[in-house]
Formats: structure tokens, sequence, C-alpha cells
């Protein structure tokens, strides 16, 4: 199992949502994060004072997935969060030891 | 940076030109009534006082217009302050120190409503002085339901408790507007003990020398008709004072310090403007056509600073912000202020603009020029846009320019008249306000510590927090 994490532009997340849906990802857990990389911040003027806005708001995406499962996730993520232009985001994929489903107590690739 | 100033004086030459033009040629067909006097608020003669026989004459009885629109104007002046300038303060503060903003001007507020009943509108309306008047209506004695004020028309009167009141939120929203310079790091007691010394000491004469009875600057001849000078100048100088006294906010210059909502911020302002026309159109002090002529002027004054403040932002920045637009409003408020009741419309336009372009600059270059942090850019504001107007008031009152004054008014001889009356008003509340904050730092200390002030004033001064989730 892994776990795979999009941080993405906020208005992509429909998209990505509807993306990860069609594949049959169960459930995917979804965080407001504020974030730097290569596209920068941007500068705010308020009456004299000029500040620099260096984190950027993007949403985080985490979804757990069966190890199959993979590839294909990151090829939608990606074909659904992309618009070509600085600040798209990344993905992270991670192993993913162990997962529980707190109701009924069923675990591993059960539990996804 | 040098040439845009240039080009803003010439642009702004040439408006006031086109301004003085329209107003010539529109000056026949309106002949707005000219005001009996300058000023002189003077209060009728105490009904105690007065000998029976002489009462029984003629004893003026209000009209009920005049009473029901000062009721309304007083009312409205009480919207300016809670919930508007509150809200616009509030809105421009980070989250973290939000209550304490809208604490500091409420109680502020409150404080100078109690004090000035006890013993303010005495001082400062309760009979003739050169300085100040007389503890003669302290604790409002002898003021009844049968006590009448006198208005600028001969022979027409409102009741004194409504004049009291009117007055009184003057006082409270003086006292309010500095809080905004020291905003982020005072001690609420400090601010306290600065409003009771500053308003006792500051506010009460300077209000009397330009609008009691025997005043020292109304007796120069001082055009203030709603109070430019005795609210607006005096209130800026006593906060620029502050800012130097207090200090700078920690992580002033280096760390982000962002306005947390600027919709408040513009409901504040929406509030202030409409208040406003409590604030200008009541100074009338009757429903006439001397308060339809300030109405007017309060409405186009501050729409042409809303435009000339977009405009110059557009100009030196690239665009025209929100917060801009909000502050232009203010702006052109403060400018038209002490003019309202003095000036044509076509003269509240160019007034409007200069005050827009001048006060843009107060925030900018004018404020990097004074080094201070004052917080809300009270002085910016309040002072320039006081200053703008004061000045500004004696050239377009000029019939020549569409104004409401005699024939014979003379311009250069007004302008020294504004001018010297100003300077008067500002180191009277400078000094004051000096002393007054050396004194609450003695009793009490005036910043909080700088654990306080990272936390934010909501939580160490007051216990709560304006957002919770």
């Amino acid at each position: 199992m892994k776990l795979v994490t999009a941080i993405i532009k906020p208005f992509k997340l429909d998209e990505v949502r509807e993306a990860l849906s069609g594949l049959g990802v169960q459930g995917i857990t979804v965080t407001e994060v504020k974030g730097f990389g290569r596209q920068k911040g941007h500068t705010e003027l308020y009456r004299g004072a000029e500040y620099v806005v260096d984190f950027l708001p993007k949403v985080k995406v985490d979804a757990a997935v069966a190890d199959e499962l993979v590839e294909r996730v990151i090829e939608v993520i990606e074909g659904a969060a992309r618009t070509g232009k600085i600040g798209d985001g990344k993905i992270f994929v991670f192993p993913l030891e162990q997962v529980v489903r707190i109701r009924t107590g069923e675990t591993g690739a059960q539990a996804l | 940076m040098k040439k845009y100033l240039l080009s803003l004086c010439v642009g702004l030459g040439l408006l006031l030109g086109g301004a003085a033009a329209m107003a010539q040629a529109i000056e026949a067909p309106t002949a707005v009534a000219p005001m009996a006097e300058p000023a002189a608020m003077a209060v009728a003669a105490d009904p105690a006082a007065a000998p029976a026989p002489e009462a029984a004459a003629v004893e003026p009885v209000p009209e009920k217009g005049d009473v029901a629109w000062m009721l309304v104007a007083t009312l409205l002046v009480v919207m300016m302050v809670i919930p508007g300038l509150a809200l616009f303060y509030g809105g421009l503060v980070r989250s973290k120190n939000m209550l304490s903003v809208l604490m500091q001007v409420t109680v502020v507020f409150s404080l100078v409503m109690v004090l000035w009943a006890v013993y303010g509108y005495s001082l400062a309306f309760g009979g003739e002085g050169l300085i100040i008047a007389n503890l003669d209506k302290a604790f409002l004695a002898g003021i009844s339901m049968d006590s009448m004020a006198a208005t600028f028309t001969e022979g027409v009167v409102i009741p004194e408790l409504i004049f009291v009141a009117f007055q009184a939120t003057f006082a409270g929203i003086t006292c309010a507007i500095i809080v905004g310079a020291f905003a982020e790091r005072i001690k609420f007691s400090a601010v306290l003990i600065f409003t009771a010394i500053w308003f006792t000491f500051s506010y009460i004469p300077v209000a009397h020398m330009v609008w009691g009875s025997g005043g020292y600057l109304i007796g120069l001849g001082k055009m203030d008709f709603a109070g430019g000078t005795v609210v607006h100048l005096s209130a800026a100088v006593a906060a620029l004072v502050g800012a130097y006294v207090i200090g700078k906010r920690i992580g002033y210059g280096r760390e982000a310090m962002a306005p947390h909502s600027l919709a408040l911020t513009m409901v504040g302002a929406a509030l202030l403007w409409v208040g406003w026309f409590g604030f200008n159109a009541g100074s009338a002090l009757e429903a006439n056509s001397n308060a339809a002529l300030a109405f007017l002027n309060t409405l186009i004054a501050t729409a042409a600073a809303v435009l000339a403040w977009c405009v110059g932002e557009a100009l030196t920045k690239g665009k025209a912000s929100m917060l801009g637009a909000a502050s232009g409003a203010v702006a052109g408020l403060v400018a038209i202020t002490p003019a309202c009741g003095y000036v044509g419309p076509m003269g509240a336009i160019a007034i409007g603009l200069a005050g827009g372009f001048l006060c843009l600059w107060g925030v900018n270059g004018l404020k990097k020029m004074l080094g201070a942090d004052d917080t809300l850019d009270v002085f910016g504001l309040h002072g320039v846009g006081g200053i703008a107007g004061g000045l500004l008031t004696a050239v377009f009152a000029a019939p020549l320019l569409g104004g409401t004054a005699a024939a014979d008014f003379s311009i250069a001889s007004q302008l020294f008249v504004q001018g010297k009356s100003m300077l008067v008003a500002a180191l009277w509340s400078g000094v004051v306000a000096f002393i007054a904050f050396k004194v609450a730092d003695l009793l009490v200390g005036l910043r909080v510590s700088e654990d306080e002030e990272r936390e934010g004033l909501d939580i160490s001064s007051h216990g709560e927090s304006a957002y919770n989730r």
C-alpha cells in the first residue's frame, strides 16, 4: 500500500476528486495548506506598506491506495491538476505500513 | 518621484482653476444664502439667570423639524464611532488585536460621554471665556427641558439638551480617532488615562477657542464649520505624538502586518461616510438650506476624494485598491469637514480631489519622512486632510469661487487666520498630548510587555479572542 500526497492548486480540487473517484479510490483527505516552490509569492500593498507574501495557498490531497493502483492514481492526478503554468504543485508517494478501519477493525488492503 | 509630485501639483492647479471657473458659472443662479455669522455656537442665556419679565416677552420656541434633525444627526455621529470607526480601525489590525481596537474605541467614547456631562460641556460651552468657559453648568446644572441653545439664525433655538448630546459625540469621536496611532501595543489602562487628560486639557479648550462664545480663535475669525481643526487636526497631532512617545511595534518594517479584514474596514468606512452627514450637516444646528449645502458637499467631496485616491494609486503603484478607496473616502470627509457649510459644490469637489491626493501622499511619502509607526495612519489622513481642508476653506469660501462668504471676503487674510489658528490648535494639542502620555507612562506604563504584544492584545489585555473556531 502507498500513501499518495498531492499538493495542487485549490481550484483543481474538484477535477482531481472526480478523477480519483473514477479510478475507484474510496476516500481522500483534503487539507488547506500554504507553501512556496518555484512559483514564489506575490507582493501586497496596504497604503504605504508593502508586504511580500511568500506562502501561497494550496490544497493537499492524501489518498491511501493499493500498490497496483499507484501508477494510475499518479497519472490521473497529474492529468487533472495540470495547467502547464508554474505552481501546479507536486505529488509525493510514501510506503504505507498499516491501515485500520476503526469501525470494523479491518486491517491492511481490506481497510482501504 | 519628484517628477510625479510636480505633475501632481500642476494637475491639481488645473483642477482648482477649472473648478473655480465652473463655480463662477453656476454662482449666479444658485445664490446660496450667506450664513448670518461665521460660527459662534453661543448658548442662549441661562434661563435661571435671565430676568423673568424679559423671558415673558418673546420666548423662542424650537421648531420640531430642527429638533428632529438634530436628534437624528447626533445619532448618526454616534454611529460613526460605534461601529463605524471601530470597524474601520478593527479591520486594519491583525486578527489578534481586533477586540482591543474595538474595546479602545468603545470605552474611550463611553468615558468621554460621561466626562462631557460631568464637566466637559460646562467648560467648553457653559459661558464666555477666551480659552475655556466655566464650571457653572458642571453636572449639567441648570439645564432643563426648557433650556434652549442658540443656533446661527437669530431667534431660532434648539433644546440645549440635544446640543449637549450633539457636542458630546464630537468630543467622543475626537478622542476615539487618536487610538489608531498606537494600536496593537498600548496598555488599555494607559489609553483611558491619556484620554481623560487630553480630553480635559486639549479637546475642551480647543473646542471652546474655536466654537465657544468669546473664544480666542473664533475671535480671530477662524472658520471651522464642523471640526476640521477641533476634531481632526487636534486628534491627528495627539496621535502622532503618541506614535513617537510609545514607539514602534515589535517587528515593524520587518514582519508582515497586513490588515486582517479589509471587508470590515470597508463596512466601517461606509458607516463613517453615512454618519458624517450628521456630523457635517448637523453642524448647521438647524434643518435648513445651510445644512443642505453641507450635506451635498459631504457627498460629492468624498466621492471626488475616492476617485483621486484611486487615480493616484493606479498611477504610482499600478493598481487601485479597496483600502485605497476606503481611505480616500475618509480623506475626503476629513478635508470637507471645516469647509462644508461655507463652500459651493464645485469648491467641495476641488477640496475632495486635493484631500484625496494629499492624504495619499500623507500615508506614503510623508509617513516615511516622519518615521513614526502611526499604526492606522491617523496623521496621514486626519492631519493632512485637516490641514488641507482648513486652508482650502479660506480659498473656496470666497464668493468668487462659489462660496457663501460676504462680498468683501479676502482669501489671503483668511488663509492667514486659518493657518495661525491651526498652528495654535496643533501646538496646544501636541504639548498636552505629550504631557498626558508621560503621565500615563508614570502611572501605569504605556506599553504592554513584549510577550503580551506578540500574543496579541485580545488575549493578553482582554482575555478573549475575536475569532474562535
